[in-house]
């Protein structure tokens, strides 16, 4: 079971208790009738899949409820750090 | 190569099984191939053997960073099966069990393919509705599939417990009679072996480190672990890891990898017929040639490459199993494992060309890709040679994402697949 740090709760709790929620810092257009159809597939479909360092969501559904981003490795799966949602990619 | 039969299993007895040959050389890569495969998978092999075979294309490696059938194609339920909802997927998956008959001797090689029967169960009206309508829209692709009565299911798969009382009520279930399963790891050697002979060569831990375009954008072949290799044509075929080829070639795909986990219990007398799957409660079983009960069910929850998943799914998956069949509850699960499954937006296969000339792609195969291994390297091969999709894979482009072409398998079987 991995062990995730909630930066709001400001504890160590198991995955469990935590949902994810995809890749991180994805912004939603903000006019969203100017975009191409490249932009669209890009903003709903691309996704950046790294096989190492990778930015996403979670949510603390099972706790605070709130969402917020990490940075995890995708091949070790191990937690880097977590920070709270609106602060800039780390 | 020698050809299997009754016969040559007698002779080589005869000196004690001492003189079999090796089934395909470990050959050293070319400068230059006519074709090059990326992925040693039962896809990848595949796509080499009908290269070979059915275009004429003998020129070919198959690169592979691991050992062959040592991804995906190792990792599976071994369940086939084609009753998809939408007219592209039931031709696309029909197509690959059309080649599952008559692979054995094709190949001259036995896959084990076992027409066992694939039984997916409805635990409540929503599931009988979508299940029936599965069956009609089938029937009008000319795939055999059809309901049963929950007594109907009893007498096909007598394991199944029909107590009303049961948190999962079994309210009818749709039958393939032509699904079932195949032994994976032959699959891929049988292609390998049936490749080779053709003069393919195929080239293991040989990770692909980069890929060289021209001036003109176009292909001119991989780098690799043992130094470049030229080639006009590059087909992809590498699984959870196609993300990572494709941003080598400088492209970005809709694809996110996961693990998928599957787990087989100690091996046991036969004890279940044919394969079950329940989408609502969510896991899949069947019992292999061995007596191993293998099991399967969703996706772990984020994207990784770990090619390991996280025990608490194992146990909801197992859960689910018991919930269906109290027979199992007692028995002792042996080994899990997992694997890496590329997953597309809509949940169905991109299998065609990119905007790269000269390079091809077959990937997003997800949690089903295993059912369509003949069919995907057919096509993929066929699409290869042509430098133009079959009409069977060309609804299965890239360009869907951007013209909102979907075939939403994933809305339609509400479940991974």
């Amino acid at each position: 079971m991995i062990l995730i740090h909630c930066p709001y709760c400001d504890d160590i709790r198991p995955e469990l208790e935590f949902a994810y929620a995809g890749e991180a810092h994805i912004a939603r257009p903000a006019d969203p009738s100017a975009l191409s159809d490249a932009e669209w597939e890009k903003y709903l479909f691309i996704r950046a899949n790294p096989r190492g360092r990778h930015n996403e969501r979670w949510r603390h559904v099972h706790g605070c409820g709130r969402f917020f981003n990490a940075v995890r490795d995708t091949v070790t799966d191990k937690f880097e750090l977590t920070y709270k949602a609106g602060e800039p990619r780390k | 190569m020698t050809r299997f039969s009754a016969f040559s299993l007698f002779a080589k007895a005869l000196g004690g099984h001492q003189s079999w040959p090796e089934l395909w050389p470990d050959a050293q890569p070319k400068a230059e191939y006519d074709a090059i495969i990326v992925g040693a998978g039962g896809h990848g092999l595949g796509a080499a053997y009908y290269l070979a075979k059915k275009y004429g294309i003998t020129n070919v490696a198959v690169i592979e960073k691991g050992w062959l059938g040592g991804g995906n194609t190792g990792r599976n339920t071994t369940i086939v099966r084609s009753n998809y909802l939408y007219d592209e997927s039931a031709h696309l998956y029909d197509h690959a069990v059309k080649l599952w008959d008559g692979l054995s001797q094709e190949l001259n090689f036995n896959v084990m393919y076992s027409k066992r029967g694939v039984m997916m169960l409805a635990h409540n009206v929503h599931d009988v509705q979508s299940f029936q309508r599965h069956i009609h829209a089938n029937r009008l692709n000319g795939v055999d599939n059809e309901w049963l009565t929950p007594e109907e299911a009893k007498e096909y798969c007598p394991p199944l417990d029909l107590n009303p009382n049961a948190r999962y009520p079994i309210m009818g279930a749709a039958l393939q009679r032509r699904g079932g399963t195949a032994r994976h790891d032959s699959v891929a050697w049988g292609y390998a072996r049936a490749a080779a002979a053709l003069g393919v060569d195929i080239i293991q831990n040989c990770a692909v480190t980069g890929i060289r375009r021209g001036a003109d954008g176009a292909i001119e072949g991989v780098e690799t672990e043992r130094g470049f290799i030229k080639s006009k044509k590059v087909g992809v075929s590498a699984a959870g890891n196609t993300s990572v080829i494709m941003q080598m070639a400088g492209l970005e795909f809709p694809l996110e990898s996961y693990p998928l986990q599957a787990l087989v219990s100690e091996p046991v007398k036969p004890v279940f017929p044919c394969v079950v799957m329940s989408n609502t409660v969510h896991a899949y079983i069947s019992q292999s040639d061995k007596g191993e009960l293998v099991i399967g069910a969703g996706t772990d929850q984020y994207v990784s490459y770990s090619q390991r998943g996280a025990l608490h799914i194992v146990e909801h998956t197992v859960a689910a199993i018991c919930e269906i069949f109290p027979m199992f509850r007692r028995m002792r699960m042996l080994r899990n494992w997992g694997g890496i499954v590329d997953v597309t937006p809509d949940r169905s296969p991109i299998l065609g060309k990119t905007p790269v000339k000269g390079l091809y792609v077959n990937c997003g195969w997800g949690t089903g890709g295993f059912k369509a291994t003949p069919g995907a390297g057919d096509l993929l091969a066929y699409t290869m040679a042509k430098d133009e999709p079959h009409w069977i894979n060309a609804p299965y482009n890239l360009d869907r994402f951007r013209n909102g072409r979907l075939i939403d398998e994933a809305a339609a079987a509400a479940v991974a697949h």
